[in-house]
């Protein structure tokens, strides 16, 4: 038995998104440059979605298109989860309009204070 | 110091939850009661061969909707954020002298002669095979948000190749609320002449595996695909350095 080929495909995958939400973390919690803190909550983001992904897969399954690939009377045995699927294609579409909304906030305070550093915005902190 | 031991501390601790997650993890071996419902019946009861479709457009139609309203709002409010109003300009033009004469000069740089002819070449097939992604993705992956999000791949290549090339507003704006609303016609549609908000059923539902099949799926991903595409489109357009057109 071989010790990669033991380990399953969503567990790596798991591993990974679960890693990603770390560094994405990391990243929003300790650095200063708002374009930085923008990077980690997009990588936190694309983390969640691999760990919803790895979670809908079913072992030897393939994707949940029902054609001649993959007969309709057999269907259930062969197919991933299509719920987790759909979840993560909205979740990728809210976080790409969060994240261009994150971006313009910065945009503007750039513009009216020549900085993107979080530390110099001071007087609406609390 | 101690904010960054906190921040160790706290990170620390996601890390053991997530170990936990990790080690207890088994990976599936069948599917869950809702995905085998969705991926015995979805196909006779909506004709998609498609499932994640069949789940986003139909069963779950109505965050579908809240999706593309959310969208809709984050680019009123990217547009909202960075317009540019006489005021802002003459403030730019007195306290940032320097910076404004550096973004003139970047200004009028040309795209080179490779990018400008490629740019010229690939853009109609950009937005021909977008429009190939969302009219299939009942059949193939693809849909209406992946689409939208190649056209608006296109506009990008236009605005790096061609800065200096102009994009209605109005066009965009006409186009993005007639596609919003005939989306909601059609969900409504439903509701009338069929099992509920969204049901694809309205209309005949053709031979399994066909391009005009699954009812209304390819009726409503063109219009979510088309409002989408523009509504990325105008984002994009705001965050360009000059603003051009008027408002």
């Amino acid at each position: 038995m071989n010790i990669l080929t033991d380990i399953p495909v969503s567990l790596i995958v798991l591993c990974s998104g679960l890693g990603l939400i770390l560094i994405g973390l990391w990243g929003m919690l300790t650095q200063r440059n708002m374009i930085r803190m923008i990077i980690g909550f997009s990588l936190t983001d694309t983390g969640i979605h691999m760990v919803m992904v790895s979670i809908g897969y079913v072992t030897g399954g393939t994707a949940p298109i029902i054609n001649d690939a993959v007969p309709m009377a057999d269907a259930v045995n062969r197919v991933v989860d299509p719920v987790p699927s759909a979840l993560v294609l909205t979740a990728i579409v809210i976080g790409l309009g969060v994240t261009a909304v994150m971006l313009a906030f910065a945009v503007r305070i750039y513009k009216a204070r020549n900085t993107l550093n979080i530390d110099e915005c001071t007087e609406s902190k609390w | 110091m101690i904010k960054r031991l906190f921040i160790f501390a706290m990170l620390a601790l996601m890390a053991m939850i997530f170990f936990n997650l990790v080690a207890n993890y088994n990976e599936n071996t069948s599917l869950s009661k809702l995905g085998k419902y969705y991926v015995e019946k979805g196909p006779q009861e909506l004709g998609a061969p498609n499932l994640v479709t069949a789940v986003v457009v139909t069963y779950r139609g109505l965050d579908t909707l809240g999706e593309v309203t959310v969208l809709f709002i984050s680019a009123a409010g990217v547009g909202l954020l960075l317009r540019r109003t006489r005021r802002n300009q003459d403030d730019d033009e007195g306290l940032q002298q320097g910076d404004r004469e550096e973004e003139t000069a970047i200004k009028h740089k040309p795209a080179s002669e490779i990018v400008e002819t490629a740019t010229e070449l690939l853009l109609p097939m950009v937005v021909l095979f977008g429009v190939y992604v969302f009219m299939n993705g009942h059949l193939s992956p693809g849909g209406g948000f992946q689409g939208g999000a190649i056209i608006a791949s296109g506009t990008m290549f236009l605005l790096l190749a061609l800065p200096e090339s102009h994009i209605s507003r109005l066009m965009i704006a006409i186009t993005e609320s007639m596609s919003g609303f005939s989306y909601v016609v059609v969900g409504v549609l439903g509701v009338v002449l069929a099992g509920g908000f969204l049901d694809n059923r309205i209309m005949d539902l053709g031979t399994y595996g066909s391009l005009f099949s699954a009812g209304a799926i390819p009726l409503i991903y063109l219009f979510v695909g088309l409002k989408v595409g523009f509504e990325l489109s105008a984002v994009l357009d705001r965050f360009r350095k000059e603003d051009t057109g008027p408002v």
